[in-house]
């Protein structure tokens, strides 16, 4: 019996947007989550009691704004504590960088030749991403004739490249594949702000500033909303609380607690889904908001599909480099004296950067980590016991197999509480609960594969159309009936929504 | 020896093979060295048609595929149907690769309930062990570990009785086995050739063994060992395609439109729709409904110049497709091939064929009428009769 047009696995902010968008094109959908709440990687926890904080991601910066305005999501109950967040690039010595306005418009206490530098590699790089930007919005291109691609949309993109000048579009092209860290080098000084930048391009990757193509991950961050970082009401639970409302609302039925054991498969097409249950739904479109990986492995099954491609999706590289540190503390932290308001990044160089990530190659701990901490119970109240303060913190590098993982998960907090520490003096006598999740534990908690958050590394080879890989990239799985519409797919991961609102989009293309 | 210093191995039988090699006209073949004329190669067709023949078989590429899931694992990897292959069976099969383009033929053997025998023509185990991911198998390469041995021809089942292997029952793609020497051997009325003939495997301990008492029981019967040649004239008169003669394997084309599929090689008739899913069956599906672009066929072609890797045409003016193999066929005197042709020109009867023939140093260009016939060219009853027929 079928119990609805669509069965999306997966109610994580891509596997809402995707039925959001599908039910508002009148069909009926079901929302399967196997956690006891929706929403996946936008959660807001309490680890201790009286102690909340953003589970996993703590940060909004690529929030769709065809998610945003098609679920309407202010009336749904989404609002945010603090928009434009600042940026603190600490100082073990105090002599902190303070970057104000989206990604670092006005930087106070660079010497002019500096502070002009800066001005001209923003303004190029937020002009690269600009010109890449609509591509988040779409279908990847195929390589393939007769392959359905928008030729008019792509054509209209690519006049937009081109229309960069001859200078900058040269620029653009020595640029795209270019490593962070030389470009970082070549035009600035500031190591504060050069590291900085350098841990926000790998933020998320599993590569260091001096790996291949990285800085294309910098401008796919300034993609999202050139720069701008916001802080939701209520921590990341909210956004994910107002998705949900906004997928009730559109007529979208929601399961938690249904963990999807595998894909049912009736005449060569996917027909439903079998939880774990044993029970079964039914449904002419499944779609896997889930880990490309998992779906293809463990929930469609190597009979279903030709060995070459199941081979390939075994190889979808999910290295999770990142761990997420939540600290309740009794007293407020001074990390001699920055803006406790701000975002506040330990990253003294690019070679503190790539150190870092060197430790996680040979599956080590790095000894100085470099992360990214905020105090959510100083942007709103209700985070912490008066008086007290929440830290959220995503720390890198992480070994994501490392050989003894508690050995490396007590190691790591160690090292980072060590690092903190010297930015923070007495912060460690402030500590009343710390929790530290490692990429496995990200991984067991999230169903992450290797505990990457973007369930699948983002990296220039597995990104547009390669991502996850090449025939799966445009939503549609050669298994007729199945669709991809999470992070795993393009563009990626973040809480975005825009992989299943693309995912939507294809698929009330294709069916129409 | 370093393996650099013998480029090519020596199969169990070269203590055999090599001393009557009298021409010493040796040919690669999948690593190994083997013989392509032993003195005469019209004399070893004869055998092969008239009498009884023996050919080194061993650098044919063997795999064993044995577990629970081994039925299901072939169903997955080939587009026949490998469960309805009774154990003590052999069927010829094809696999593909995801765009259901051919990777190679070959034959499988089911030994038992679980446990197959996979024989072809090119390395795949690479290939062969990401298909069994997901699947309770093990799949290795056991080309080594067994001796092969093709004895074909009219009296091969007399000559097999002879040396004491009663073959009266054996159907044709059967599988029977005795003792020999204290050990095993494997009998498999299987063959090359259209004929009469069997495929006799051994352990390599045994081989030589075995050779000798084939020779010494059919040397009444005239039986001799055959090179390459002659067997190759014999597979063109079945009408049987060789690897990388008559098709290049999808995953060694460099060149996009080389790879062909069942469609395109004529293997199609294989394909078991509705035993599920197999590699390359969404493409194929789609090729069914789209149509193909090349076709695979048997020639008549006029008079009697072998037109071996000629071009073929449509109406002598636009080139339409290649000879991959071609002879004058002594068993049914014509002037056979088996050609590539662009489709729909292979249903048409305006082909012309274009050979330079050699004449005295000199090319002579000849445009020769051809017209498609069936294959096989050559299929004499008696490679069916069971029980065999006593000459």
């Amino acid at each position: 019996m079928r119990s609805s047009d669509a069965i999306i696995i997966g109610g994580g902010t891509n596997g809402l947007a995707c039925a959001t968008r599908l039910a508002a094109s009148g069909r009926r959908v079901t929302v399967l989550e196997a956690a006891p709440t929706m929403g996946g990687g936008a959660c807001t926890v309490e680890f201790a009691p009286g102690y909340r904080v953003s589970g996993l991601a703590h940060l909004v910066m690529n929030l769709d704004p065809r998610v945003m305005q098609g679920m309407d999501l202010a009336r749904h109950g989404l609002g945010f504590a603090v928009t434009n967040l600042a940026t603190t690039a600490l100082s073990a010595t105090g002599d902190h960088l303070a970057l104000a306005g989206p990604f670092g418009a006005q930087i106070n206490g660079l010497p002019e030749t500096e502070r002009a530098a800066w001005a001209a590699l923003r303004l190029r790089l937020l002009a690269f991403a600009s010109v890449l930007a609509p591509f988040n919005a779409m279908t990847p291109p195929r390589i393939a004739r007769g392959a359905g691609n928008d030729y008019l949309r792509l054509a209209k993109l690519g006049l937009g490249v081109r229309a960069l000048g001859k200078e900058d579009f040269r620029e653009f092209l020595r640029m795209i594949l270019i490593n962070v860290a030389d470009v970082l080098e070549d035009d600035l000084a500031d190591d504060r702000l050069r590291g900085a930048l350098a841990f926000d391009t790998t933020l998320g990757a599993w590569l260091g500033p001096r790996s291949p193509n990285s800085l294309i991950l910098l401008l796919n961050r300034l993609a999202g909303a050139q720069g701008q970082l916001s802080v939701p009401r209520g921590g990341m639970g909210a956004v994910a609380g107002a998705m949900a409302s906004a997928a009730m609302a559109a007529g979208v039925n929601l399961r938690c607690g249904a963990r999807v054991a595998r894909v049912l498969v009736t005449r060569d097409a996917a027909s439903g889904v079998m939880l774990h249950t044993g029970e079964e739904l039914h449904a002419p479109l499944v779609i896997s908001a889930i880990n490309p990986r998992v779906t293809f492995q463990r929930l469609v099954g190597a009979q279903h599909l030709d060995a070459g491609f199941f081979t390939r999706t075994a190889h979808i590289r999910s290295r999770g480099g990142a761990a997420k540190l939540h600290l309740a503390l009794t007293g407020t932290p001074d990390f001699r004296g920055a803006d406790a308001i701000s975002r506040l990044v330990i990253a003294p160089s690019v070679r503190g950067v790539e150190d870092a990530f060197n430790a996680v190659k040979y599956g080590e701990v790095p000894e100085a980590p470099v992360m990214e901490i905020i105090l959510p119970s100083a942007h709103e109240p209700g985070m912490a016991p008066e008086g007290c303060h929440t830290l959220s913190a995503i720390v890198q590098f992480a070994p994501h197999a490392p050989a003894d993982p508690d050995a490396a998960r007590a190691q790591m907090l160690e090292n980072t509480l060590r690092q903190m520490e010297v930015h923070a003096p007495g912060l460690r006598a402030l500590i009343h609960h710390a929790e530290l999740l490692m990429p496995c534990d990200i991984a067991a908690r999230y169903g992450m594969e290797g505990g990457n958050w973007h369930h699948g590394e983002m990296a220039v080879e597995q990104m547009l159309f390669l991502r996850p890989l090449p025939g799966a990239a445009q939503y549609a799985t050669p298994l007729p009936g199945l669709w991809l519409a999470g992070a795993g797919s393009h563009p990626g991961g973040g809480i975005s929504g825009a992989a299943g609102w693309n995912a939507a989009e294809r698929i009330i293309k294709v069916q129409a | 020896m370093n393996h650099y210093h013998t480029p090519l191995r020596q199969t169990p039988f070269h203590p055999r093979t090599a001393a009557l090699n009298r021409l010493n006209q040796w040919g690669a073949w999948a690593g190994y060295t083997t013989a392509l004329t032993y003195d005469d190669a019209t004399m070893e067709y004869t055998a092969i048609r008239n009498g009884a023949s023996l050919y080194d078989l061993c650098p044919m590429v063997k795999y064993r595929i044995q577990g629970p899931g081994a039925a299901d694992y072939l169903n997955r990897l080939t587009i026949r149907n490998a469960a309805k292959l009774t154990p003590g069976g052999v069927h010829y099969t094809v696999w593909c690769d995801d765009a259901g383009l051919v990777l190679d033929d070959g034959t499988l053997f089911r030994h038992a309930a679980d446990d197959y025998m996979l024989c072809c023509q090119e390395r795949h185990l690479p290939w062969l062990l990401d298909s069994a991911v997901g699947y309770d198998v093990q799949v290795r390469e056991i080309t080594e570990e067994l001796a092969a041995l093709s004895l074909q021809g009219p009296c091969a089942a007399t000559v097999l009785h002879a040396a004491g292997f009663d073959m009266s029952k054996l159907k044709p793609f059967r599988i029977a086995r005795f003792g020999f020497e204290g050990g095993e051997i494997i009998i498999s009325r299987t063959g090359f050739t259209g004929d009469l003939g069997y495929e006799i495997w051994v352990a390599p301990a045994q081989a030589l063994p075995l050779w000798d008492s084939l020779m010494l029981a059919g040397a009444p019967w005239g039986i001799r060992p055959v090179g390459t040649n002659a067997l190759n004239l014999a597979r063109i008169e079945a009408g049987f395609i060789i690897t990388n003669m008559d098709f290049i394997p999808a995953d060694q084309a460099v060149r996009e439109d080389r790879a062909r599929s069942p469609f395109e090689l004529a293997l199609d008739w294989m394909i078991d729709w509705d035993k599920g899913h197999f590699t390359g069956r969404r493409a194929l599906l789609a090729e069914a409904a789209k149509g193909s672009t090349w076709a695979l066929v048997g020639l008549d072609i006029e008079g009697n110049v072998s037109a071996e890797g000629s071009l073929i045409y449509h109406n002598r003016k636009t080139e339409v497709g290649h000879i991959t193999a071609a002879t004058w066929s002594p068993a049914t005197k014509r002037n056979i091939a088996i050609a590539q042709i662009r489709r729909p020109y292979h249903a048409g009867d305006t082909l012309w064929v274009e050979v330079y023939a050699l004449r005295e140093l000199q090319y002579a260009k000849l445009m020769l009428r051809a017209r498609v016939t069936k294959r096989p060219f050559f299929a004499p009853a008696r490679r069916r009769a069971t029980p065999p027929g006593a000459f």
